[in-house]
């Protein structure tokens, strides 16, 4: 009984194939112009022949016109860090259009969530632009800002904060204390934001892109105060795991049904 | 009063009132009747009625003339109070075109500057609103509207009565009462109907200009919704969703769309166009304006401090309506609204222990796929 999750989000699509114990394959690609086909694509290359189940999530979810099921990336984040981090109270997500913080209760399910999908300085894709700008890439994050001290950016969005390292660029200040300003800015803004609802001293599950830095979490988690910052190899997965997870419920219900 | 038409037409017809009635609205100006127009709940429509003029909502809810209102107020404003200003500035709006006068009310900060940048294009009267709910507030707006009756008299060169006025409290009591009836429908589960067409029909209900008949016609179609419904017509078991917060209509009933394209249904409309000022005026008061100021300004608004009545119905509506979730409609720069999310997040949390979520939005399409987003995950809590 093997179930299919596909979570096909702004910046990348992902897909993992879940037996009911272990993630047994897992891949990725840029979403691009075409999400439809690279949704399509992913799932054609992962599917395998005793996939049972197939979900869907994501803002393009809807784009997978035979998945058996279409779950919101908020319900399928909350399954896939509860299944990769069993015991975590909150998920934070910092995707690549948008930054979500997902309450869970102690079964791993949602019960409240904030979610912000209006300004663009506390995403991913800001880091990205920041990362472009000083001419490398967002892969070489860690690297880039090692031994380096944060210069603080001020500006609330994220067209004036590059106007703003132009202004630092020109008076040569160094690329990576400009970066670890902007990382520094970012994790402020987000531990602000899911303080609205987290408990104290919770256990977060860091998801999304940004969570495989480790410089993000652990700035994250200097303005988390009392918060442990867990993630998982698989955290850019979080919310295809999820999807699979509840497919693969789904599944079982189904049989479970069936055999009844 | 029996219908004659089926439900999805008489809901065609309610929802498209407000553009049905410019054609009576023309006619009735013609008849020399006069025209006034008005931007909020707070104020007793009962007083220009009862000099015979017709009373028109003047509060819009499209994004079309955002854009002119810009060039004049902030960006960063209620898209209400924009809108609103918008189309009185560009005369898109007939009803503003038809206006002889134009009555606004000190309720929050952003409508109370609007009104003075409208006073000089328009014929403005300003009523003032207390913010506090107690005796000095009453008495208060009791002399406001004195003040206000005797513009009336002046401008419009006309009497009037006390008379006219108890006439007026029945009639507006009696089509209250039916708005509070059709809403009731909603507490059934499974739902009778959809929540959208409901609002539709009260807010179009607001520009019947046929006052006297309004009652009979509105219960009339409650009577169809309650005999389809006990034949056995409904929509289905869904998630019922109170909504409450800023005024929703127009634009910004995308939200209750985005709840019910993804499966819920909106049982109840805690907000200026639903629930909120349907509570009658006191008929044995010897004092019409007494009667009236009670009832008025004891609406629950944000624009009040406090706001005990606002949390007082929230919760009476969430049980009576057997309510799942609440979902709180916050116009972007609505400050008022969104402040209060904290309480009444508190409220339907914490004390009636069931799933609240908030939503900042404005009279734009741009956000309709977060908001689907939003709302699909919040039914999924459910």
């Amino acid at each position: 009984m093997i179930s299919l999750g596909i979570d096909s989000g702004s910046t990348m699509t992902k897909g993992v194939l879940f037996d009911g114990s272990s993630v047994i394959a897992h891949r990725m690609l840029p979403t691009s112009m075409r999400p439809g086909e690279v949704l399509r694509e992913i799932c054609a290359g992962l599917k395998s022949s005793d996939t049972e189940m197939v979900v869907s999530t994501g803002y393009g979810r809807e784009l997978l016109k035979d998945a058996d099921a279409k779950i919101t990336e908020i319900t399928c984040h909350g399954a896939g860090a509860a299944w990769l981090s069993p015991g975590c109270d909150a998920v934070i997500d910092v995707g690549g259009q948008d930054c979500k913080t997902i309450l869970l209760d102690r079964d791993g399910q949602v019960t409240d969530f904030l979610m912000n999908d209006k300004c663009a300085a506390g995403t991913g894709r800001f880091m990205e632009m920041i990362m472009a700008r000083v001419g490398s890439d967002i892969s070489c994050l860690d690297s880039f800002v090692e031994g380096c001290s944060p210069i603080p950016i001020n500006s609330m969005c994220a067209v004036f904060a590059e106007s703003e390292i132009v202004g630092l660029m020109a008076k040569e200040a160094k690329p990576g204390d400009i970066v670890l300003g902007c990382v520094h800015s970012i994790c402020r803004r987000t531990a602000v934001f899911a303080e609205k609802i987290t408990p104290s001293n919770p256990k977060i599950f860091f998801s999304g892109g940004l969570a495989q830095s480790q410089v993000m979490r652990q700035v994250l988690g200097e303005y988390m105060k009392g918060a442990a910052i867990v993630t998982h190899p698989l955290a850019q997965y979080t919310g295809a795991v999820g999807a699979a997870v509840l497919g693969y419920r789904k599944l079982k219900r189904r049989k479970g049904n069936n055999g009844a | 009063m029996e219908l004659k038409k089926d439900l999805p037409e008489i809901f065609e017809e309610f929802a498209d009132a407000r553009k049905n009635s410019f054609l009576t609205i023309k006619e009735l100006k013609e008849k020399g009747v006069p025209v006034v127009g008005v931007f909020c709940t707070y104020l007793p429509r009962e007083i220009p009625n009862a000099m015979g003029a017709a009373v028109v909502g003047l509060c819009s809810v499209s994004d079309e003339t955002i854009p002119d209102a810009e060039k004049d107020l902030p960006r960063n404003l209620c898209p209400l109070i924009k809108s609103s200003y918008g189309f009185a500035k560009t005369d898109k709006c007939p009803y503003f075109y038809f206006s002889d006068l134009v009555v606004g009310e000190t309720t929050c900060d952003g409508k109370k500057k609007m009104y003075e940048m409208l006073a000089e294009f328009k014929p403005v009267h300003v009523i003032e609103l207390p913010n506090c709910q107690n005796e000095t507030g009453i008495q208060m707006y009791r002399q406001e509207l004195i003040k206000f009756k005797e513009l009336l008299e002046k401008k419009f060169e006309t009497t009037i009565t006390e008379e006219a006025i108890r006439n007026q409290i029945k009639i507006r009591n009696k089509i209250q009462k039916a708005l509070h009836r059709l809403q009731y429908v909603m507490a059934n589960d499974p739902a009778p109907e959809y929540g959208l067409n409901i609002v539709n029909t009260v807010y179009g209900s607001g520009f019947h200009m046929n006052v006297e008949g309004l009652a009979d016609e509105l219960n009339a179609v409650t009577d169809q919704i309650e005999k389809e419904y006990a034949a056995g017509k409904n929509i289905g078991k869904r998630p019922r969703i109170l909504l409450t917060g800023s005024p929703s209509g127009g634009a910004a009933l995308k939200v209750v769309r985005a709840i019910e394209n993804n499966g819920g249904v909106v049982v109840c409309f805690e907000n200026c166009s639903g629930m909120k000022p349907l509570s009658p005026v006191d008929e044995e008061n010897p004092d019409v304006y007494d009667a009236l100021a009670r009832k008025y300004l004891n609406i629950g608004c944000s624009c009040m401090s406090p706001n005990p009545n606002r949390m007082a119905l929230l919760e009476k509506l969430i049980d009576d309506f057997q309510v799942d979730g609440v979902v709180d409609l916050v116009l972007q720069a609505c400050h008022t609204y969104n402040v209060e999310t904290a309480m009444v997040r508190k409220l339907v949390k914490e004390k009636k222990g069931i799933p609240y979520t908030v939503v900042e939005t404005d009279y734009s399409q741009a956000d309709v796929e977060q908001l689907n987003t939003r709302m699909a995950a919040f039914l999924e809590l459910l």
